[in-house]
């Protein structure tokens, strides 16, 4: 029991993951860690290979070479026990379109072994928990994207997960509704449920995760804390020229003796800062197209994954 | 497996007359059109007005045109358009217990079709005999069998239209060849022996057989039975690899 306690802190332990479909590496050697109780975000363009590494831990596809360990579960022998211990909200909804709202938890729960006493209560408290009492009848068809979302994260939670997985959890959601799902998934975090998340809003993953990897072309490029990882790879200040690509020279010469990196893009130039910069700050006021701002991790992801549009 | 299952007939309860009326349409409408109408000017076969000759055979087909589109369009729009299948796989239910839900609940669906229509047979003075209670558990294999050719296709299918070549080059040739409308006595051999140990044509025999309480051949019936149990394993395990080969990547 001792030896296992100590194992338990690790809930997810990827080693050296790959995939391969046909001649295409979606994955080429990946390293996930998660501990218990924290929430790891995913985080990459379009094609990166997050969906397909969710996609492993839940047997839909099959890992070509790596190690995978859920809850001291080994892959892939351990898979159907470390699914009953998981929950996932997936990117594409798939609810079920011929059952009301409230047979979607009961059959979902089914799934799981959950007795139909349990699952019933269950079911009545998500309903609850995710304000959507009022449509325990309805056809999914008449849900609001939001509605649909929020049920979706109620039947991820039907078995009691002690992992989710929420991939994208708020695609396409309006402000309001993307909050209240914040909401709920920051009072499940303080409950100490452990989270693994992929998304492109960098303020969700800012609020939600305490650690970040990212990937791109099926490797993982950083990883640490957001704040950290912004700090470290860019600095604390962004310093954007609209049109300062052709005072490149002139713009570098007068900065020489700040701790600065500098980054080009069309006709913009970006300067990222360490520290203050008092030469900077004079230089501001001769150009007339000039933004000041601290960097975010959003300005990270551009920088290590490129402004350019991405063809997948 | 029973969750998957469970799952349909729970959709199914939902829609119950619907897909009732439309499941026994046909079987129904050919018993009146050929047994009521054609039987009129068909003199006896084996001793049997054409109607009861053909009733047997009809409650057959019923299983196995119900259970054939239960796993093609039912299936296939649980696969593709309605994302079912993925929201099952996410849970602790396997592609293999998957595969034998929708197996098992097609067969499920087409004993319950079977069973329907072998209760409308009095209305037309047909009176099965109580030997006919061993015929249920073959209607049931007969139903697993054609519901895993249907899951086969679904597996493969790209779009519906697909499953248009299943009905009219599988489906179809079943339903008129298998001794339901004529003797297959009346063909000549190997071309006899081909069509009787296709499915579908051994649980016709069974069924017409143990309807009028005629057991007959022993060793024969037990042929049929075998044969039954034999296609029933054979179509379920390819529809298992196929669905798994379709699902997980």
């Amino acid at each position: 029991m001792g030896f296992k306690e100590q194992q338990g802190e690790v809930v997810l332990d990827i080693k050296g993951l790959k995939k391969v479909f046909g001649k295409r590496k979606v994955l080429k050697g990946i390293d996930v860690s998660l501990k218990k109780g924290k929430c790891l975000a995913l985080l990459g363009p379009n094609g990166a290979g997050k969906t397909t590494t969710i996609r492993i831990l839940l047997g839909i596809v099959i890992a070509t070479e790596g190690s995978i360990r859920v809850f001291d579960l080994e892959y892939p022998k351990g898979l159907k026990g470390a699914k009953f211990k998981m929950g996932v909200v997936p990117q594409m909804d798939n609810l079920d379109p011929d059952l009301t709202v409230f047979e979607n938890l009961i059959v979902y729960a089914n799934y799981f072994r959950i007795s139909k006493k349990v699952a019933r209560k269950r079911a009545e408290e998500l309903l609850e928990f995710f304000a959507l009492k009022n449509r325990r009848s309805e056809i999914i068809q008449n849900l609001s994207g939001g509605q649909r979302r929020r049920l979706l994260l109620a039947r991820a939670l039907i078995n009691r997960p002690e992992l989710i997985i929420l991939d994208e959890p708020t695609i396409g959601l309006d402000p309001q509704a993307r909050l209240l799902i914040w909401e709920r998934l920051s009072d499940l975090k303080e409950k100490g449920t452990t989270m693994l998340l992929t998304s492109h809003y960098m303020e969700e993953v800012e609020r939600l995760a305490d650690k970040v990897i990212i990937i791109d072309n099926g490797t993982a490029i950083a990883r640490g804390t957001p704040k950290g990882l912004v700090k470290d790879m860019l600095g604390s200040e962004i310093v954007e020229f609209s049109d300062g690509a052709n005072r490149l020279d002139e713009i570098r010469k007068y900065l020489k003796g700040c701790d600065i990196d500098t980054e080009i893009f069309e006709n913009r130039l970006f300067v990222y800062l360490r520290d203050g910069c008092k030469e900077l700050d004079s230089l501001i006021s001769s150009f007339s197209h000039v933004t000041k701002r601290p960097a975010t991790l959003e300005d990270l992801f551009l920088r290590l994954t490129g402004r350019k549009l991405r063809e997948t | 497996m029973f969750q998957v299952w469970y799952r349909n007939l729970k959709v199914w309860l939902k829609h119950l007359q619907a897909s009732l009326i439309g499941n026994l349409g046909q079987p129904f409408l050919f018993l009146l059109a050929m047994g009521y109408g054609l039987g009129k000017s068909v003199p006896e076969i084996e001793g049997m007005t054409y109607l009861q000759f053909i009733a047997p055979g009809l409650v057959a087909s019923a299983v196995m045109y119900s259970s054939a589109f239960e796993a093609t369009y039912g299936s296939y729009t649980r696969l593709s358009t309605q994302g079912t299948f993925e929201a099952i796989l996410m849970t602790p239910i396997s592609v293999y217990e998957l595969a034998l839900g929708e197996i098992m609940w097609g067969a499920t669906k087409g004993l319950v079709a079977g069973l329907i229509m072998l209760l409308t047979l009095p209305l037309f003075g047909v009176f099965p005999a109580m030997s006919y209670v061993l015929v249920i558990p073959i209607l049931f294999l007969e139903g697993a069998i054609f519901a895993s050719m249907g899951l086969i296709m679904t597996a493969i299918a790209t779009n519906y239209d697909f499953f248009n070549y299943f009905t009219s080059l599988v489906i179809t040739p079943f339903f008129l060849f298998s001794g339901i409308f004529f003797s297959l006595d009346a063909i000549t051999s190997p071309l006899k022996e081909a069509l009787s140990v296709m499915p579908l044509a051994n649980v016709v025999i069974l069924s017409r057989s143990l309807c009028y309480g005629k057991v007959g051949n022993v060793e024969e019936m037990l042929f049929e039975v075998i044969l039954t149990i034999i296609f029933t394993v054979f179509f379920g395990a390819l529809a298992t690899y196929l669905l798994k080969k379709r699902l997980i990547q």
